[in-house]
């Protein structure tokens, strides 16, 4: 009887392994520290401070720590807005680096952080990845005397979250990941209007070589010489897939209003100032998208009549 | 769902099998039940019986009248609709824009209100389907129904409305109103999950949205689940019958529990138009924690509650009802929906009132963003 209880048991500690967890699958060690989390609140006058996220982005942690005579984690404290995985890995990032040199406690991967947890379900692997970036910018800070603050390194991929591709390709890295959608648990990129997928996509690729080809690809990317129907209905694709999304986002819509010859005629709809889209031209950025799916003879043309209607968008 | 329902569904899983279908005696049997029942749902919404097809619940309802509507009207290729539906008709609107429709999602304001007159401004000729919910599934806010009907009605456009959670809450008297279209859902009134409806009215064309019978008048084809189509029958009948009387105590719990945790917690707000609201539903903010945590919390408590935060519905941005109302992100992360029923009791309201507090504190003394 008992053996067979501690023979359940282990299976159920290999399923958290596998980390194929849904939502609300939490470990019990992920609840207890949610429940009762350990070391919250803030060191006053603390050695290292970093502070990630934010109300917008629905998680954000602010981490402090103090070094003892041999410069090792004496105490580290945090505070956590966020679900319930937040405030645990936050919780268990605190006990992990406590008596850890800072080279020591640099070493924590994201992974290491959740297999301590048991495993985290897979959509919210990005809490982990929170932790360890809040301990890099306490390091970081600590490191430049106090000065420096947290800043985004590489350029800005996914403008819904404000993740760079230095991040994106550090995930895939540590990770081991293959496809947009594992990019996207583990570091929010990509999910919010999608607009960024080809660029992640083209990160993975990057990063991954030989391994990124295992996954289907997402587009028939162009062939040798189109007819004129394949060629309208691969901008129609490229347009429902690729464009649509973003401009969505930003509570615009584009209209594929006709094609002739090279000549593509779109009207946009809903667009507004406060849309951070406007900083380019949305001609350029539709026409960079079907010059790249499907044909580089492509050019675009704003049908101004339908264009300029009113728009409701609520900012 | 109500012991009567289930009371009423037993005898129709082992000794009524019969396929309604079938013609003998044992089919006729069931046959009876399924006609029953359709006069039942039909008593409920005011309709004459022949004018009920039943579905597998509110997201079929939605997608049937949505595709069945525009299948029947070839020629007009624009739907207007509101950014604050279900996703069971936003989502089917925003397939169409990939095939060639233009759509048209009205905006709400911060009180989740639409504007009638930008409806009558963006009806033209072009225009196939107006599709409009009855009340919202996250705020309970409950749209003119009757008005915006009426003025769809004037320009002779189909209107349909998605009604899932307004049929048992609402009175409803179809035959007196311009809806053309309406989708039920079974487990919203206490009945069965996995059954629904949909209101046709008489010469409203809609293309059959399910090919291979002769059944629901060859609308919709396919055997009936007859122990759900008996079950929601029932539902209906104990909504019709208590609907006054249950919606005086829903909402009198609702109030005491709404005002009780904006009373308590600080930075707490309500989300929706307080005055036009369904009975049953509350919708509240709370300012810097996260409504995950605040469910877990609940749930530890035996309190079941859902969230519109990113992390409940297992994308990344908080609900689209709440942003389209301009809620600001701080605080669609924290909001937390309680919907009641006549099975709720004052104790359980009280217990709620007294535990809420307790969270919400206990969550801010977590939250980097509460400054003492």
């Amino acid at each position: 009887m008992l053996k067979q209880a501690r023979r359940i048991e282990n299976n159920s500690k290999l399923k958290t392994k596998d980390s194929k967890l849904s939502m609300w699958e939490y470990t019990d060690k992920l609840k207890e520290h949610f429940f009762n989390p350990h070391n919250v609140g803030e060191i006053e006058d603390p050695d290292g401070v970093g502070e990630v996220g934010s109300l917008a982005c629905g998680d954000a942690l602010r981490l402090t720590f103090k070094l003892d005579r041999n410069g090792r984690i004496q105490d580290a404290k945090f505070k956590t807005f966020g679900c319930a995985s937040a405030i645990a890995t936050s919780s268990v990032l605190t006990e992990m680096i406590k008596g850890k040199t800072l080279s020591e406690a640099a070493k924590v991967t994201n992974r290491d952080i959740a297999d301590y947890l048991g495993g985290l379900p897979e959509q919210k692997m990005h809490c982990s990845v929170m932790g360890r970036e809040a301990l890099e910018a306490a390091i970081e800070n600590y490191r430049t005397g106090g000065k420096k603050k947290h800043e985004l390194e590489g350029n800005v991929i996914c403008t819904c979250f404000g993740v760079t591709d230095k991040e994106i390709e550090r995930v895939i890295r540590e990770n081991d990941l293959t496809t947009a959608e594992q990019v996207t648990n583990y570091c929010k990129a990509g999910g919010g209007c999608g607009g960024c997928h080809g660029e992640i996509e083209k990160i993975i690729e990057k990063v991954q070589g030989e391994k990124a080809k295992e996954r289907p690809a997402p587009l028939p990317r162009r062939a040798g010489k189109l007819t004129n129907i394949q060629k309208i209905q691969m901008i129609q694709q490229t347009i429902n897939e690729q464009i649509r999304p973003a401009l969505r986002a930003h509570g615009g819509n584009i209209d594929l209003i006709d094609v002739e010859g090279n000549k593509v005629i779109v009207a946009f709809r809903g667009m507004c100032a406060q849309c951070r889209l406007t900083e380019f031209t949305m001609k350029d950025v539709v026409e960079a998208k079907l010059r790249e799916f499907v044909s580089d003879d492509l050019f675009v043309e704003e049908d101004k009549d339908s264009t300029q209607e009113p728009h409701n968008h609520i900012g | 769902m109500a012991e009567e329902v289930l009371q009423e569904m037993k005898p129709l899983f082992c000794q009524l099998y019969g396929n309604p279908s079938s013609m003998h005696t044992f089919g006729g049997q069931v046959g009876r039940r399924v006609r029953h029942a359709r006069e039942q749902v039909a008593a409920l919404l005011g309709c004459d019986p022949s004018e009920i097809i039943f579905t597998s619940g509110g997201t079929e309802s939605d997608n049937a009248a949505i595709k069945g509507t525009l299948a029947a009207i070839p020629n007009k290729r624009k739907v207007i609709t509101t950014r604050v539906e279900h996703p069971a008709v936003l989502a089917v609107c925003r397939d169409l824009e990939n095939h060639g429709y233009t759509v048209v999602e009205l905006g709400v304001d911060k009180e989740g209100r639409l504007d009638p007159a930008e409806l009558e401004e963006q009806i033209d000729d072009d225009t196939a389907l107006v599709t409009i919910m009855y009340a919202n599934n996250e705020t309970g806010v409950i749209f003119p129904i009757d008005k915006i009907a009426k003025i769809v009605a004037d320009k002779e456009v189909v209107f349909h409305t998605d009604a899932v959670q307004a049929v048992g809450k609402i009175p409803l008297n179809l035959a007196k109103s311009n809806i053309d279209l309406l989708s039920l859902s079974g487990h919203k009134l206490h009945g069965p999950k996995g059954v629904g409806a949909l209101y046709v009215r008489k010469g409203t064309r809609i293309a059959s949205f399910m090919l291979g019978g002769h059944q629901e008048a060859g609308r919709r084809a396919g055997t009936e689940n007859v122990p759900g189509i008996v079950g929601l029958g029932k539902a209906c009948e104990l909504a019709a019958e208590n609907i006054h009387e249950e919606n005086q105590k829903v909402k009198r719990l609702r109030d005491r529990l709404e005002n009780a945790i904006l009373e308590n917690c600080p930075d707490s707000r309500l989300n929706g138009d307080k005055k036009n609201r369904l009975p049953n539903t509350t919708n509240i903010s709370f300012e810097y924690i996260e409504g995950e945590a605040i469910l877990l919390m609940l749930d530890k408590y035996g309190i079941c509650a859902s969230s519109g935060s990113a992390c409940t519905s297992g994308s990344l941005e908080p609900s689209h009802v709440l942003r389209a109302m301009g809620v600001p992100f701080t605080a669609a992360h924290g909001s937390i929906r309680f919907s009641l029923s006549r099975y709720n009791t004052e104790e359980e309201v009280d217990y709620t009132i007294e535990i809420m507090p307790q969270i919400v504190n206990q969550l801010r003394e977590l939250s980097p963003f509460v400054v003492k």
